[in-house]
Order: structure tokens, then sequence, then C-alpha cells
């Protein structure tokens, strides 16, 4: 008997195996087929956790306010910031922008805080916080330099976007904006389309791989209406025309201390944990108009995935993808490759096992490859 | 003291062992009451790790000296490194000397080895490269601010360069303190901020402080008495006042607890030496709990003060509670302080947006000692200084400065330097005055909130000074006639930097709104001026019949029908 493989009809490569290569060969055929079943019956639920295809997190975070009265776009994005370092991004990959010192701000009756609930209850400043970019250098164009990577030569490494085409970034911006504008320090501002070109450098020097961009102003929706790059997924406070508004003061501190938006997203990510498997529609959410009096909005016709398979932690955590293995490896003796002749099957099987790496939320026990190999092909 | 050193067994034979230098590190804690009811902390850590920066080894394996700092001396070549952050003005009328005087915002003064070339760009570099490091604005120390003394700021470590154009300094007055300057400087501590006396340092009481300075000092230091190798030191000193009144408590009683809401519970493992000592020389005024019998005498600052001494290291000084919290009571009303020997404050006078005066007087409280100080000032280009109007008087009278060094400005590159060697009478006020004017700027070169003001750094005055031990001279010690003629005891002058205040200084700014509200003028001015003028000229007249009455019209439309000339 002769087996052979065809390629419309030529044969390439025929094979006349003995009774016993071919049992074997039957034998593999049944593994692997099972293996793929049992595979994709794990894969429904681990099917939404692996088509990310990131491998690292970025965030950056903007305040662009200054002045003691805006003291809720400082707790606004200090509580993003606090939320985004619980669920795993460290701060070497957090660029924090603040334009404005509330915290040691001489006005300030508990120095040293920042709170986000009235009576003191949360402090979002915490005891340790790394704030990149301060004062005077929150600035259009730093922030757009941040974005697209052209920053001078001496910039220190906590100052830079250092993503790459497989980092998911969160970008949150709030302070005082309106219709196609965002103000940055009273002085300047940045416009949409300013913005849409800064992603679309990012997405042409392949700087993400998606793009989650939140904003919390007066008119926000102005600010994604001119998106066009690909995999960019926008989520905004308030529609074209309406304002943002403030949630509640504090009377010992005597302003106010969060945006609607902003308070009720940190209600919502407070009940995030990096192995919750929420989804992005649930965040779309938060706020209805009935809590946030304004509406608020959202795009997702330039991100590729539904999303309702994207995860609120592909972009707010840092989970890692963890693969677990059963085998020790012995790394003394060099590792000698395997023979050329089954070069493909070997291919075709480790194509095969790569799609099912786990994330570390869900630990799962799997046939481990290097058994497989080894008992099938012994290493000659 | 004697310096204990770490030991590393050196009974394994590994070559790599001998070749680690060793390094060693020292926690101390100091607290001092202040006559006005306040409370002074000084905490200082010290590592002094025997790496020899300056030779041609690489340094690559970091034990107890933190990582990034040695990473950027060896990149940079320096050979000593002052930073410091400061909140607060120290009130020296008020609290006396602090133990290590630094302005309030930022200061950096850098000394570079000789064999940096380009030490411009090199001092733009690190200043880039520590502005990530301390999470500060330390970026914006460019030329307009940086200046090069020429007398002030020997180096502190050993050294005998005196080739000042290795030397830079620079201040940003208005940088901010905050908990993301007090968290990296934490990480640079061998145990971080999880055993001992860094444990106290939380932000939250820290900063709610009349006075917060945290600084970092490497500077070169000898390793033996002959100085033949050198050991690289870093101190992280941190300085803190605490207020009587705003920490909310009527009668006047301080604790651990109530300073830093913690108390101490053990030393650093890896620190050599753990030891708080509080100022006990005013002691029939307060009680001191837990009582401690280690007394220690020091001469510090010119003054001959004893201290109540805890170490840490000796799990004895825990108690049975295994917690440390120093209870400080007062008894009775205070009495007199020692009244500080030197001491400034800086003024503008002047009225309007056009010209004024800066004035720093400097006072010397010594009874019957004159002695030398070296002042030094940097003013921003934007401030035109009139340098024939300088005048320096005491007590009335001119006062010659034996040594001026003045650097003119260049507008946008350069600041003013001024620096004057000057003889303080004893007992007397010393006024130097100059005139300026104040420059216009462009109008890209305002900050945001040009109306806060623009800020003037402090004025640093160094000096030897005579000290207050060595104001006795009718001495009542039993000392040999050979040993006793030349007034020379031990602390005969200590030296001390006093730096006075920031000024604030308001510059002509214009209205930011003016360009919207010129083009809408102009526009309005041109459409209606211009605009009517070109239609007189260009438009054409036309006459135009009056439209008849009804009738007419009616018979005009039947005259049309039946083709004949309309009416």
């Amino acid at each position: 008997m002769l087996l052979c493989l065809t390629d419309g009809g030529i044969a390439l490569f025929c094979v006349n195996p003995t009774s016993w290569q071919i049992i074997v060969f039957i034998y593999i055929y049944i593994y692997i087929y099972i293996y793929i079943y049992m595979g994709n019956v794990h894969s429904d639920k681990a099917g939404q956790f692996f088509n990310s295809g990131h491998t690292n997190n970025w965030a950056v975070l903007v305040c662009t306010s200054r002045f003691w009265f805006n003291y809720r776009h400082v707790a606004n994005t200090l509580s993003v910031y606090r939320s985004v370092k619980r669920l795993g991004i460290p701060d070497s990959r957090i660029v924090l922008m603040l334009a404005d010192d509330m915290a040691c701000n001489h006005r300030n009756p508990k120095p040293a805080t920042v709170f986000s609930h009235k009576n003191m209850e949360l402090n979002v400043y915490g005891d340790d916080v790394e704030v990149d970019y301060r004062g005077y250098e929150v600035t259009v164009e730093n922030f757009l330099r941040v974005l697209t990577g052209r920053l001078p030569a001496s910039t220190p490494r906590s100052k830079r976007l250092l993503s790459d085409d497989r980092s998911n970034i969160l970008i949150y911006l709030t302070g005082h904006g309106g219709n196609g504008f965002l103000k940055f320090q009273d002085s300047e501002e940045i416009s949409n389309v300013e913005l849409a070109d800064a992603f679309e450098q990012m997405w042409q020097k392949r700087r993400y791989n998606e793009l989650l961009f939140i904003i919390d102003t007066c008119q926000g929706a102005s600010m994604y209406e001119r998106f066009y790059s690909p995999n960019l997924m926008a989520l905004a406070s308030s529609q074209v025309g309406e304002d943002s508004l403030s949630h509640q003061p504090d009377l010992a501190i005597g302003v106010h201390l969060m945006d609607r938006y902003t308070f009720y997203l940190l209600e919502f990510l407070e009940d995030i944990h990096p192995s919750s498997t929420t989804n992005m529609n649930q965040l779309f959410k938060v706020c209805p108009k009935s809590q946030c009096v304004s509406t608020p909005g959202h795009r997702t016709d330039l991100f590729l995935r539904d999303p309702g398979r994207v995860l609120i932690t592909d972009f707010f955590g840092s989970v890692r993808k963890v693969e677990i293995t059963m085998e020790t490896i012995n790394l003394s003796s060099p590792m000698e490759p395997l023979p050329e002749r089954i070069n493909c099957t070997v291919h075709i099987l480790y194509m095969c096992i790569n799609k099912h790496i786990i994330p570390t939320a869900i630990i799962m026990y799997y046939v481990p490859r290097q058994k497989l190999l080894r008992d099938v092909f012994p290493c000659t | 003291m004697a310096i204990r050193r770490l030991k590393h067994t050196r009974t394994h034979a590994h070559a790599c062992m001998l070749q680690t230098p060793l390094d060693d590190f020292q926690e101390e804690l100091v607290i001092r009451p202040l006559h006005s009811g306040d409370i002074y902390a000084s905490f200082q850590f010290r590592t002094v790790w025997d790496a020899d920066f300056m030779g041609d080894q690489k340094v690559s394996h970091y034990r107890l000296f933190p990582k990034s700092l040695g990473q950027v001396i060896t990149k940079f070549s320096v050979r000593e490194l002052h930073i410091s952050f400061t909140q607060g003005y120290w009130r020296t009328m008020q609290w006396g000397q602090p133990y290590l005087p630094s302005p309030p915002g930022a200061e950096l003064w850098v000394w570079f080895q000789d064999t940096v070339t380009d030490v411009d760009g090199t001092w733009k570099e690190l200043t880039n490269v520590l502005s990530g490091i301390f999470c500060a604005s330390l970026n914006f120390i460019d030329s307009t601010n940086t200046v090069q003394p020429s007398a002030s700021f020997k180096p502190l470590g050993i050294g005998n360069v005196t080739d000042h154009s290795f030397l830079r300094y620079a201040t940003l007055p208005r940088e901010i303190v905050c908990t993301e300057n007090l968290t990296p400087w934490k990480k640079l501590l061998p145990c971080g901020s999880k055993a001992g006396l860094s444990v106290l340092l939380k932000s939250e009481k820290l900063f709610h402080s009349t006075f917060h300075s945290q600084a970092v000092h490497v500077r070169p230091v000898c390793q033996d008495p002959q100085c033949r190798t050198t050991s690289m030191e870093l101190r992280q000193t941190l300085n803190v006042v605490f207020d009587l009144h705003t920490s909310g408590q009527g009668k006047r009683e301080w604790s651990l607890f109530k300073m830093f809401s913690r108390t101490l519970t053990e030393a650093c493992p890896l620190a050599s030496s753990s030891k708080v000592y509080v100022d006990v020389t005013d002691n029939p005024q307060f009680e001191l709990s837990p009582a401690t019998p280690l007394l220690t005498q020091a001469v510090v600052l010119g003054d001959r003060r004893t201290y109540s001494v805890y170490d840490l290291t000796q799990q004895a000084s825990f108690g049975s509670s295994r917690s440390l919290n120093m209870l400080l009571r007062w008894k009775a009303a205070d009495g007199e302080m020692l009244r500080p020997l030197l001491h400034s404050e800086r003024y503008v006078a002047g009225y309007g947006l056009q010209a004024g005066e800066i004035h720093t007087l400097i006072y010397n409280h010594h009874p019957y000692r004159a002695f030398p100080v070296l002042l030094l000032s940097a003013v921003p280009w934007y401030l035109r200084l009139y340098i024939h109007t300088l005048t320096v008087s005491s007590k009335g009278k001119d006062n010659r400065p034996s040594y001026i060094h003045y650097q003119p400005s260049k507008d946008r590159e350069r600041p003013h330097l001024l620096e004057m060697l000057l003889q303080l009478p004893p007992n007397s006020v010393t006024e130097v005055t100059v005139e300026f004017e104040r420059a216009l700027l462009k109008w890209t070169e305002y900050t945001p909130d040009p109306n806060h003001g623009f800020y003037v750094g402090s004025s640093v005055i160094s000096a030897l000074v005579p000290s207050v031990v060595a104001m006795d001279t009718n001495s009542t010690l039993d000392r040999p006639l050979f040993s006793s003629f030349f007034p020379c005891k031990e602390e005969a002058s200590y030296f001390m930097r006093v730096y006075t205040e920031p000024l604030l200084v308001n510059l002509p700014t214009p209205d930011f709104s003016m360009p919207y509200n010129v083009i809408c003028l102009t526009c309005t001015v041109v459409a209606v001026g211009y605009g009517s003028l070109y239609n007189l000229l260009t438009r054409t007249f036309q006459v135009d019949e009056p439209s008849p009455g009804l009738a007419k019209r009616i018979a005009n439309v039947i005259r049309r029908f039946r083709g004949v000339p309309l009416l």
C-alpha cells in the first residue's frame, strides 16, 4: 500500500508503510482529533479570552485643567489611575499627566489627599503615586509627542509611551472642552482633527494593537467624531450640545469632587477584578441619562472585534497570558533539531496548541504537548 | 562616631566576593523641640560605598546603594550631586538654625569631574534624567536659570578642584513637592518604607506641616585617615517641622504617634546603626518618656546640646509593647531661645509695573565679632538689574565688598549672577539694594497663569560663623597655659548657609483676550468703513419706474394680449 500526499494530482510525497506504521499513523490522527475536539469544548469559554492578541497594556491618563476649582478633573484622572493600577498595570506602563497640583495645594484642608467621595471616604491620591508630567509640562505639544513617540533624546523612560504593535492602550482625557476641542490649562486647545491625526500616526508607526479612548468633558462626543484609524474604540461622557456635569461638592473642601460620568465609571470599575469577565457592552451602559443628566456616547465602528467579546481587563488591567506545562525541561544539553521529514506535521501540531494559550484567569488542564511528541515521534 | 562596616564573610574563596566593594548603611532621626511650640524632626539615611566611581572599573553590582543613582553618577561623570525639594520657608528667628538648610522649591547643584568636555550638554541631560527619577519638573532647568558660581558652593566632599567651570547651580522656586516626589525618594532607601525609621514617612502627615524638605546628597569621602582611596557617600535627608496649632491640640505635647501616626517597631535589618536622638538641652521644661540612660553631648551649629539616644538595634529600646513611641510633655513655660547669629530677609520695593528695587538685609547678631559672608544672587533676565545702583550699607555707612563677581544677563539666555564677599560688622544690619526694570515678555513666554507672578529664586548667604561655644573667652575649664593663649577651642566657627525668601514679582501682563477683541473690532471697522466706501465707488444706479396702481396693471395685462404698447 502506498500512501501519498498529492497536490492537484501530482504526487508530492509517498511512503510505503508497513502495517505497524499504518496503525501508528491512525493512532496519531485519532489522538489529534480528540485533542482538538476537547480543545474546542474549552475554546468556547477560552475563545473570548485569547482573541485580542495583545501582550502588554499601557495607559495615558491626562488631566488638562489648572486651578483649585478644577479639583474634580484631577480627582477624575486619579480615580482612573487608581483602578488601572489596582488591576495590574504598573507605574512604568502608565503615563500620568496632571496639569495642577491639588493634593499639596495650600487650599487643600487635608494635604496629600485627593478625595473622590464626599465625607472623605476614598483617597484616590494614595501613598504610592508617580506623576510623570505635572504642572506646566502638560501641554498639547507634550501630549502629542508622548502619543506619537517623537520626544527629545534626553527624555527619561518614565515619560515615554514605549508601546509596540501588540500593546493595548487606554487613553483617558478630562477637562473643559467644547464642540471639537479640548482646552489645555486655559491657554491652548487640541482639536479633534489633531487627535485623529495623532492616532493615525500611531497606527502607521504600529504603536498600538487596540486603543480605548475615554473622554469626560462637555460635548465630549465631538472629540471622537473625526477618528479614522482602525482598532479604535471611543467613549464620551456627553453628546454634542450637552454639558457633562459634576457630581457632588464636599463642604469641607469646598469644591466639587468628581464628574458624574467618571464617578459612576469608578463605581463600575471597583467591581472589576483581574479575572473578571465583564465585557465592553456593560461599560457602555455606565451612567445612563437618569444618573448622568448628559447622554454618554460611544463609537465602535472602527473596532474590528465585537465589543461584546472584548474584556474590560483587556484595557484597564494587565492580564498576563501564561501557559502551564507539567514537564520539567533539562536545558543542560543542546536542543537537537527534529528530523526533517516530520517537520510539517510538527508545525501543524504547534499551531493547534498555540491557539489554546490561556490567561491565568482560568486554570485548566490540558494535554502537555511535550508528552505527545515524545510518545509519538521519539527523538533520534 | 566609629563607623562599623558590614563585613562580608571572606571565608569563601570566590574571586567575585573579594571584588565586591563594602557598603554600609546608617539611619538616624533627630527630634528637636522648638521654642515656638513646634517640633522639628530630621531624618538622615547614609549609605557609604567603597566603590571608586572615578576609576576605570565599571561598577555593576549594587547592593545598598541605589542602582538608579549609581548609574546616573557613572554615566554623567558626576563628582558631587545635591538636590533638594522643599515646601515652606524656614523661619530662622522663630526656629533657630536647621541642620541642613534648603531653599523653597527645588535646588540642584552639581560638581562634574574634570573629564567632562561639554559641561552644559551633560547638565541638560542630567536634569532630564533626574526629572524622571524624582517625578519633578527638573527639565525646566535650562540656561535661563542655571548659573556658575565663582566662589560659593565649594565641594562638600573631598576634591581639590578650583575650576568652577565644572560647577552648575540652578533653582526652581515654583516647584511643588508632594507625595509623587516622596515615593521615588523612599524607593532609594535600602529598606524602602518597610522597616526602620522610614516607616514613619507617611505622606499624609509629612505634608500637613509648616516646613517639609527632602534632599539627596552624593559626594566622595575619604575611606581611611590617609585618604588614599575614596568612597561614595549618599545621604538622604528629610526635615519636617510640625506646627503646634494645625495639629489640633491645645496643650503642648508631642509624641511620635502624633507627629507621624506611626510608632517604631524595629530597626532596618540592613542598617549598621539606627538611632533616635531627642534634644533634651531644655529638659527641665519638658519630660521625656520612655526615659533612656544614654545621653550624648554634641556641639551642633555652634551650640553645645545634649541628646537622649534610643538605639533601635537594641531590643530593650522597644520595651514590652514591642513599639517605641516617645512622648514629650511640657510642664513649664519656655525660656529664652539662643538668637541665631546670622539671619537674612529680602523683599521687593517700589510701585508700578515698570521698575522696582530688591533689598536684601543681612543681620549679624553676634555681640562683638565681625565675620565675612558670601552673598550669591541669581536674578532672571526679565528683571533687568542696574548694577550701577548697587549699594551696600551697614549701620548707615557705605560698606564696600572685598570681592564682587558679576555676570550680566543675556535676554532669554542667561540670568544675572551677583556674588559678593561682605564683611558684616558686629551687631548690625547690612542692606544690599539694587534697582531693576521689568521686561515685557513675548506672549508665548507667559505661563498659563501669568497673573500669579514670576518667581525669583532665593539668595544664598554662605558664612563661617563664630561659634557660641567659643564666645566664652574667660574659660573656667582647667587647662595648661601653653594651650590656652590663642582663642582656639573646638568648633570655633561653623559653616552655615542661609537662604532668603524667594520673591514674587508681577510682570506687565497683557490681556490674553486681546487678539480676539482686536480681530472683532478690526473686522467690524473694515466691514463698515471700507465696505461702505467700496459700495459707493462701485455701485451703479438704474432708474426704476414705480409700480403702477391696480387698474393700470389690469389694463397693461389686456394691452399685452392685444399686442399694443403698455402704459
